[in-house]
């Protein structure tokens, strides 16, 4: 019964681009009203509540020390989780992160590592002995569509906020901080899905029911671009991924500004 | 493995460290039809990486309530042995390896007639038994033919290749020491050869556009070197099995 629902719903997405328009009114290229919120938790090192249209997500970084990995001593390094709580939709599920989830966090990683914003050398405490972790978990807490973009802004508005705990003995000094985590980049993710052969941006939940595929790109400033993720069984041409990557160069510059 | 030096020339007068050119991709061996109990399989050898890909299906997808009265689902599986890396790899299926499923899976889709099959599913199994950069363009490029073994009707085999960048360079199916170099960047592509259409993209950067314009010229030539060892191959086992007749 949900799936026929979803199929009148999908069936008008189609028709309504058919005639040039998207069934919020919005254009092609426009993405929804995104508004940031910052230090929304205190006991964070730095966290962001984002709501674009009615997608919400919270982002929290936890710097925790540790020990690098073999093959990079002198680095500490990242890791981004992602959960699509029940309480932001019918169709998530309790239990432990899936495909779904794990796809979007690690686009979202692959974004911030790749882009180089953040110098994993300045993250190396001791080499080969004692590293910083900075843990980047965002939750879905209202679904609309569209988490990727909304986790990779309250990923990025979080670690624009992150303090670096003091170490006192290689132990955290709760509350206290040595300084901020510095960002040489602003990495942002864009989304674009392809429905009934139009690429639109920033798709909403009824739209991701009629697309036929999905393509993100991370930029990190005017020239380059970071991370690609193509996914849903669709196809799309060379022409048509470029256009989506002028699509996120322009969304990154706007977004940039309100991280 | 080596220390990541940032002196190293990843392209010499045209050759590559393990002598290839740019636009070369690494020995390719394919054999269709190599498990008994699989409705179709396939054995690949790309470079060092091994696969093995057993397909079966179409049959009534279970649990019930993940059924499409539409079309078929596919679903795939992409794991790597524990012996398959230089360090022993956890056999617990780790988060890459949940993210190639899927992708993998969405990648090969488009070139099934999925809406033949209503209720059912196709499962797809991929083991990686050894590896060095590219296991999941093997992966995609052997259950495609492992489709084609079964008897799935496809609108056209689905070919796949890394491509991406190495000292500066824009090369041709990156192996495990280009990967690690310091500016590498990673694009695993796979297209349907007769539309050139892609239906699988992932980048990890740092790129440029005329980099990534470069890069995807280069991506698809690659996927066509693939898609002719592809069709060799099945012609290969059509003419064994006429012969057996």
């Amino acid at each position: 019964m949900e799936k026929v629902i979803w199929d009148i719903e999908a069936n008008k997405v189609t028709s309504l681009l058919k005639e040039g328009k998207r069934v919020d009114g919005r254009k092609f290229d426009e993405r929804r009203k995104v508004t940031v919120q910052k230090n929304i938790s205190d006991n964070a090192e730095g966290s962001a509540k984002v709501n674009m249209g009615k997608t919400e997500v919270i982002a929290g970084v936890k710097m925790i020390l540790g020990t690098p990995y073999p093959d990079n001593l002198d680095k500490g390094t990242i890791s981004v989780g992602t959960e699509l709580l029940p309480l932001a939709s019918p169709q998530f599920e309790v239990g432990p992160p899936r495909e779904a989830a794990i796809e979007i966090a690690r686009v979202v990683d692959r974004g911030i590592r790749e882009s180089k914003a953040i110098d994993f050398k300045s993250l190396c405490i001791r080499e080969g002995e004692l590293v910083w972790i900075a843990f980047i978990d965002f939750y879905v807490t209202n679904y609309d569509g569209n988490a990727f973009d909304a986790g990779s802004i309250a990923a990025l508005a979080a670690l624009n906020e992150t303090k670096i705990p003091k170490v006192e003995d290689d132990k955290i000094v709760k509350h206290e901080y040595s300084g901020k985590l510095k960002l040489l980049k602003q990495p942002l993710l864009s989304t674009v899905s392809k429905i009934a052969g139009e690429l639109v941006l920033d798709p909403t939940l009824i739209e991701e029911k009629a697309q036929e595929a999905r393509f993100s790109c991370a930029v990190s400033d005017d020239k380059t671009m970071c991370a690609f993720q193509k996914g849903i069984g669709g196809s799309f041409k060379v022409s048509e991924i470029d256009k989506c990557i002028e699509l996120s160069f322009k969304s990154a510059k706007e977004i940039r500004k309100l991280v | 493995m080596t220390k990541k030096d940032e002196k190293i020339e990843y392209v010499k007068n045209g050759k590559r460290l393990d002598g290839r050119k740019v636009d070369e991709i690494r020995p390719l061996k394919m054999k269709v039809g190599v498990l008994p109990n699989a409705d179709g399989s396939a054995y690949l050898e790309w470079g060092q990486n091994k696969v093995l890909v057993g397909v079966h299906g179409p049959k009534e997808a279970l649990p019930k309530h993940k059924q499409n009265p539409y079309k078929g689902l596919v679903r795939f599986t992409y794991r790597m042995a524990s012996f398959s890396v230089p360090d022993r790899k956890n056999p617990r299926p780790g988060r890459r390896e949940s993210e190639i499923s899927k992708v993998s899976g969405e990648a090969l889709e488009k070139a099934i007639f999925l809406e033949r099959f209503p209720n059912c599913a196709i499962d797809i199994y991929v083991e990686i038994f050894d590896s060095n950069a590219g296991s999941r363009a093997a992966g995609i490029t052997a259950a495609s033919l492992a489709l084609a073994d079964a008897g799935i009707p496809m609108k056209d085999l689905v070919c796949a290749v890394g491509v991406g960048k190495a000292g500066g360079e824009i090369i041709l199916d990156l192996n495990k020491d280009e990967e690690d170099a310091p500016d590498a960047v990673d694009i695993p592509i796979a297209i349907m050869p007769r539309t050139e259409e892609i239906t699988l993209l992932q980048m990890d950067g740092p790129l440029t556009k005329p980099e990534w314009s470069k890069a995807v010229k280069l991506g698809i030539q690659g996927c066509k070197q693939v898609h002719e060892a592809q069709k060799e191959a099945l012609r290969k086992k059509f003419a064994e099995a006429e012969k057996g007749k």
